[in-house]
């Protein structure tokens, strides 16, 4: 059934029922913003010993690669690492056939539900690290240590399209390990492939920059580029102008294309759906 | 049946479980090993760019990286029941049956499960810190072989320590802490490099509250004849790997407070 056959009013439900749900995970939250800082922590003093003494040019300035550092660990659940869980859920006990009795698309229904979960695990944690790091660790005289400010307006606007256009992205990847949760009928395989391939395409692991010269064109226009690499450079400057631009782009281009995959793909996975158990 | 005989039987079993799902078991070997040489690979990069970091260079920096992640494998292979201890048996209330069998608990948690699928990282700490003593022109006599064993011994020690500890503080929190990994994974992370690069309150953590420091700077600096800027003496860099031992049985004596501490969740 089409999209604009439903009431624009169930797919936001569907959206406030699953980020309320997961809100409430505070503890798990909390807890999670302190160890993403005890590793902030040791990744940026691994940089600055690499800096200190590094005379020639470097593709990131101190600051930026921190800045880089601290994003990455504040919108660590930015990333698509598993398939959703409870898609996962029904998948493994059969109810995954109830999908298809509802009169919405069911693409859009999981991933509007992707979408609530991933954006309700960002908020707190993203705004308890943001502070500290961005707010404590300078007012006690930390600087070096904290997240730089946007150099100007422009930045910071962009740089918070930049996220919303990746919680987009995101959710159109997570659709695409959810389908292959569903023609599996397991989560470990793709939950492991999905987890690699994002953390060493994302930025996450090492800043792209950094990876050798002939490999950066490829690596800024691979989908995965999207989820921080391209974000994260837009906030502190490093990438600006037209380059930013471009980076919103590609990210907007990856984001139709992998809804159309995803959405022609899912269909003709639940056409022929084989369930188990019951 | 001696403690040492029933561990075996113990591994045994494990492996044996774990061969009956041979696609399961392929597939977590190949994304570890993948994972493996992602990570090493990032550190790679980041040489190519820098070429040094305070000094160290990529070899000398690789032997630290082999050395840890010999030692953390190991650990991480054998010690899995206390990583999952919480979850699995003081939640569940399996831990009453533990208590019940005529045997020490730590030896039932660490005959519980051998995962075996953590190996890669082992084999990639070898082939790395094989590869790494050449280029750096290791001089290989008595001392220094005996030296690389007791420092990995001592590391799988440490690490245990750190799990056992893990595992201890779940008598009182019901489930297992992930903030504990910052320990244990962060270990090995920050430990990839000498500890003479990071700032002093972060060092002196690594040597006098957790003494990664001292499974990994102090005895390597002695086998790579490297300077230490730290001003350590040569005995002591030598006679570091010790404090990884100490380290566990202060962690053995800690679970046995928590293990009179236990109430069964009587589930």
């Amino acid at each position: 059934m089409a999209a604009g056959a439903v009431p624009l009013r169930s797919y936001r439900a569907i959206f406030a029922a699953r980020f309320m749900l997961t809100l409430q995970y505070r503890v798990a939250a909390l807890a999670g913003v302190v160890t993403q800082l005890w590793w902030g922590i040791i990744k940026v003093m691994v940089f600055a010993a690499f800096y200190h003494g590094a005379s020639h040019y470097q593709p990131l300035t101190f600051a930026q690669t921190v800045a880089y550092v601290w994003l990455g660990q504040a919108f660590l659940m930015l990333m698509p690492w598993w398939g959703d869980p409870e898609i996962t859920e029904m998948v493994r006990s059969g109810n995954v056939s109830y999908e298809r009795l509802r009169p919405l698309d069911t693409y859009f229904f999981w991933y509007l539900r992707g979408m609530a979960w991933i954006t309700a695990r960002i908020v707190p944690r993203a705004t308890m690290m943001l502070l500290f790091v961005g707010w404590i660790v300078p007012a006690i005289g930390l600087g070096k240590w904290g997240l730089m400010m946007p150099p100007n307006r422009a930045a910071a606007t962009l740089f918070v399209g930049a996220i919303l256009l990746a919680v987009l992205l995101s959710s159109a990847i997570l659709m695409l390990i959810n389908i292959l949760v569903v023609v599996l009928v397991t989560d470990r395989g793709p939950s492991l492939l999905a987890s690699q391939i994002v953390t060493l395409l994302s930025g996450i692991l090492v800043p792209l920059p950094f990876f050798p010269a002939s490999m950066r064109a490829v690596l800024f226009f691979q989908p995965f580029a999207g989820l921080a690499d391209i974000p994260f450079r837009i906030y502190s400057g490093a990438l600006a102008g037209g380059l930013a631009f471009a980076g919103l782009v590609q990210m907007t281009i990856w984001i139709g294309l992998l809804i159309a995959i995803g959405h022609a793909l899912l269909g003709r996975v639940m056409g022929r759906l084989q369930v188990q158990g019951g | 049946m001696s403690g040492l005989s029933l561990y075996w039987r113990y591994l045994a079993a494990s492996l044996r479980g774990q061969m009956q799902y041979p696609g399961s078991f392929l597939t977590l070997l190949l994304s570890q090993a993948i994972a493996c040489a992602a990570e090493f690979a990032a550190i790679w990069a980041l040489f190519l760019h820098f070429g040094q970091i305070r000094g160290w260079t990529f070899a000398e920096v690789a032997v630290f990286y082999g050395v840890i992640n010999m030692s953390f494998s190991i650990a991480e292979v054998t010690a899995r029941g206390f990583d999952i201890f919480g979850g699995q048996f003081v939640k569940t209330g399996n831990f009453d049956r533990l208590l019940l069998r005529p045997r020490s608990t730590p030896l039932q948690l660490l005959g519980h499960e051998c995962r075996l699928t953590r190996f890669d990282r082992f084999l990639q700490g070898v082939v790395i810190f094989v590869v790494a003593a050449r280029f750096v022109h290791l001089d290989l006599n008595i001392t220094t072989i005996t030296l690389v064993f007791a420092t990995i011994a001592g590391g799988v020690a440490l690490f245990t320590g750190i799990m056992i500890l893990q595992a201890t503080l779940s008598f009182w929190t019901i489930e297992s802490l992930e903030v504990a990994n910052t320990l244990t994974y962060g270990g090995v992370e920050a430990s990839q490099y000498p500890v003479d690069i990071y700032v002093r309150w972060f060092r002196n953590f690594l040597i006098f509250v957790v003494p990664l420091a001292c499974v990994g700077y102090f005895p390597i600096v002695r086998i790579l004849g490297h300077a230490d800027s730290l001003g350590a003496p040569a005995w002591a860099c030598a006679a570091s790997p010790l404090m990884g031992f100490l380290f566990l049985a202060v962690a053995l004596r800690v679970w046995r407070i928590g293990e009179r501490h236990y109430t069964s969740t009587g589930s």
